[in-house]
């Protein structure tokens, strides 16, 4: 296979797509800083964004009468701009955790431990 | 040799910097260059949505991903980047347990993605010679941001007429998710703007 | 481009070397042509610039500005600058992180120059004509301030940091009006693609954009100033603000690494001139139409020389346009005072970006109660017939 000369398919876009998300799993998993844990947030949902816009996009795939077209761009869309709020919340917490505790890892912030 | 296919080159350019920076994001050990890895990983991918016909989509991806929640991020890392917390050193079991995990996941992943034979290099190259014309992206027809919009306050112009009312369901646009999507914007700006505020010690009590 | 010489080279049928190394060879040659005229037209600008800022700057102060390299007016002095950067030690200091700290200057300079891709500097002239070339440039603009933050991060100096600081809360600021007003003519357009923006400017100066109605005349001004922000200009120039922070981002920054940031400064500055002259100032159409006086438009069937000679001068008069715009800002430098940090955030938040919106909401009611615009109808293309596109509205309000 001859990923240079050859057209590509939906599975290619999907394989990426799977890298990033599993790249963001494993960055929320093990980072202690709390902002760490946020750009894996990020990475996860750019690789469903990138499923919905490989998925919408008909000349990638044979079955292109399935193709999303609108719908995967305007759920990106959607997605790209929960993840902008997301943002802004979660550093205002992260900054509010930061001032509190005097520091950013959170393992730390284990108060509420019965 | 046959002719190169520019698609796929640019693919490949842009896929190995997505999930390279990726990764890198994952070992990365310094905050700091980790949010330089992550800048570089999504640009990348706003040039995949470029390559998969989506412009509109990928010039958002740079303009409020990239150029504006990146730079928030960014923003917090400077803020709280300070002397043991730039690098933070995870577990060596943490390390262990999450390569089990990740590996499973990504296989389990990666066999759906290449499992459905539509979607695979073979059967599109064979798509693409039984019709006569190469399958070229119509700028227009792909991307016009016209229809975006139509779609966002109710009109889906890429959609028949539904003649009857029952095969409406599904096909209609997105005016009320793009009215929530509005509002929770408004109530995460002040939301967001309170808790960050500064607070005066004994102002009230 | 490229295919027309494939078509050419496949019809000669020289058995040279393999058709694919052909085809790739004549891909790489026609984009790096393409990418060199670009560069091109952005070094020598940024070299002008240089000579027009010190030559300006002294003639504002009673001065005579540079006066010795290269005859009376000094005009080789860009050159004698550069050479001078050139030699320069390269110095990385030993807080800074490195990587960082070496690779900031080139992410401002790709982010400033990625931005001609998609300027057209004349009728179709245009590197890669996008339809949401508005939106994109936008974009891109504002990826420029990676480097600064990088930058200011990785040198390790507390004056590198509060400089990105600012630059990184104003900037992020002063998108969400700038955003609103380049929605403005893209409404009035009915298009993002910057070729049909200035296309439906052609003719007398009475329809260019900023002539429209009276709030796209008040919006051009508006955008000025947030564009002067944008780009971090005086009175904005706080992230290098040198009375206060050293030199802001760039303290410890010299030689080749600190012209590259010097550089993505002028670029930027003619890249938000030129989508200004493009937006709202009629583009590549003059004052007058001379090439359409001429004749040598393609819809007067002259000779497909003559339309590229009249595409040529549409560009010369582009490029005017774009270098007073520079001018202005150069000007404004040199006279205003610095702004402090909280009313850079006042400037933004109180006066732009309530105005901004008015003016959208009137530009809106305008174009309904007087379609065609205040002095002369405009000749609007088939895209205006649809109905403008609400969605780049809220995506740009977003940011």
């Amino acid at each position: 296979m001859d990923l240079l000369t050859e057209p590509v398919g939906l599975s290619h876009y999907l394989v990426v797509g799977a890298i990033l998300f599993v790249c963001g799993v494993l960055c929320m998993a093990i980072k202690r800083n709390a902002l760490g844990v946020l750009m894996g947030v990020e990475l996860v949902l750019n690789g469903a964004n990138l499923n919905f816009i490989a998925f919408s996009a008909p000349y990638l795939r044979a079955d292109s009468q399935y193709a999303t077209g609108l719908d995967g761009h305007l759920i990106a869309m959607f997605v790209i701009v929960l993840a902008a709020a997301e943002a802004a919340v979660a550093l205002a917490i992260a900054l509010n955790y930061y001032n509190n505790h005097a520091t950013i890892d959170v393992d730390e912030g284990d108060e509420l431990k019965g | 040799m046959e002719a190169i296919n520019w698609h796929s080159f640019f693919f490949l350019l842009f896929g190995l910097a997505a999930g390279g920076f990726a990764l890198a994001v994952v070992l990365s050990g310094n905050i700091v260059r980790m949010g330089f890895y992550l800048i570089m990983s999504l640009g990348a991918v706003a040039g995949l949505f470029f390559l998969a016909g989506a412009e509109f989509v990928g010039a958002m991806q740079l303009m409020i991903y990239v150029g504006g929640t990146m730079v928030l991020l960014v923003f917090g890392v400077m803020l709280t980047a300070r002397g043991p917390f730039v690098s933070m050193k995870t577990p060596g079991g943490q390390w262990v347990l999450a390569t089990i995990v990740g590996g499973s996941l990504l296989v389990m992943l990666l066999h759906t993605a290449v499992s459905v034979d539509d979607w695979r290099v073979k059967a599109v190259a064979e798509k693409a010679e039984l019709s006569e014309e190469p399958p070229e992206v119509e700028l227009s027809e792909t991307t016009n941001p016209d229809r975006l919009g139509m779609a966002l306050v109710g009109v889906r112009s890429d959609q028949p007429d539904p003649r009857q009312p029952a095969e409406e369901f599904g096909m209609s646009g997105y005016l009320l998710a793009f009215e929530i999507v509005s509002v929770h914007l408004l109530v995460v700006l002040i939301g967001a703007a309170y808790l960050a505020r500064t607070k005066r010690v004994g102002s009230r009590d | 481009m490229a295919k027309f010489f494939i078509e050419y080279l496949d019809s000669l049928s020289i058995p040279i070397l393999p058709e694919w190394i052909v085809h790739a060879l004549v891909y790489l040659i026609v984009g790096l042509v393409q990418c060199g005229v670009l560069l091109a037209i952005v070094m020598v600008s940024v070299a002008v610039f240089t000579w027009m800022e010190r030559k300006i700057a002294g003639r504002i102060q009673d001065r005579l500005g540079p006066t010795r390299t290269g005859g009376r007016f000094g005009w080789l002095q860009p050159l004698a600058d550069g050479i001078k950067l050139w030699t320069k030690e390269d110095l990385v200091p030993k807080n800074a992180d490195g990587l960082l700290f070496r690779v900031a200057p080139y992410i401002a300079f790709c982010a400033s120059f990625t931005v001609f891709l998609a300027l057209p500097f004349s009728d179709g002239w245009v590197a890669q004509n996008l339809n949401v070339a508005a939106f994109f440039v936008l974009a891109v603009a504002g990826l420029e301030i990676f480097g600064t933050i990088l930058g200011g991060y990785g040198s390790g100096s507390k004056w590198s940091l509060f400089g990105a600081m600012r630059e990184a809360a104003q900037v992020v600021s002063y998108e969400v009006p700038l955003g609103l007003c380049v929605l403005i003519p893209v409404m009035i357009a009915g298009s993002m693609n910057l070729v049909t923006i200035g296309n439906i400017q052609a003719g007398l100066f009475t329809n260019w954009l900023i002539f429209h109605d009276p709030c796209t005349f008040i919006t051009f001004f508006v955008y000025g100033t947030c564009a002067v922000a944008s780009v971090n200009r005086a009175p904005f120039d706080l992230a290098e603000a040198e009375s206060e922070l050293v030199a802001g981002f760039m303290t410890e920054y010299s030689g080749f690494r600190w012209s590259i940031f010097f550089m993505a400064e002028y670029g930027s500055m003619l890249a938000v001139s030129a989508l200004a002259t493009t937006l709202f100032l009629g583009g590549w159409n003059g004052p007058v139409p001379v090439t359409e006086l001429l004749g040598w438009t393609e819809a007067a069937g002259a000779h497909p020389v003559l339309v590229q000679l009249g595409n040529l001068l549409g560009a010369a008069n582009f490029l005017c346009k774009t270098y007073i715009g520079v001018t202005v800002m150069i000007w404004a430098r040199w006279s205003l005072p610095r702004l402090r940090i909280d009313q850079v955030m006042t400037t933004c938040l109180k006066y732009c970006l309530p105005i901004a919106a008015a003016m959208l909401v009137g530009a809106t009611l305008w174009l309904y109660a007087f379609p065609g615009g205040m002095i002369l109808k405009q000749r609007l293309p088939d895209v205006s017939s649809q109905v403008p596109s609400d969605s780049c509205g809220t995506k740009t309000g977003d940011g």
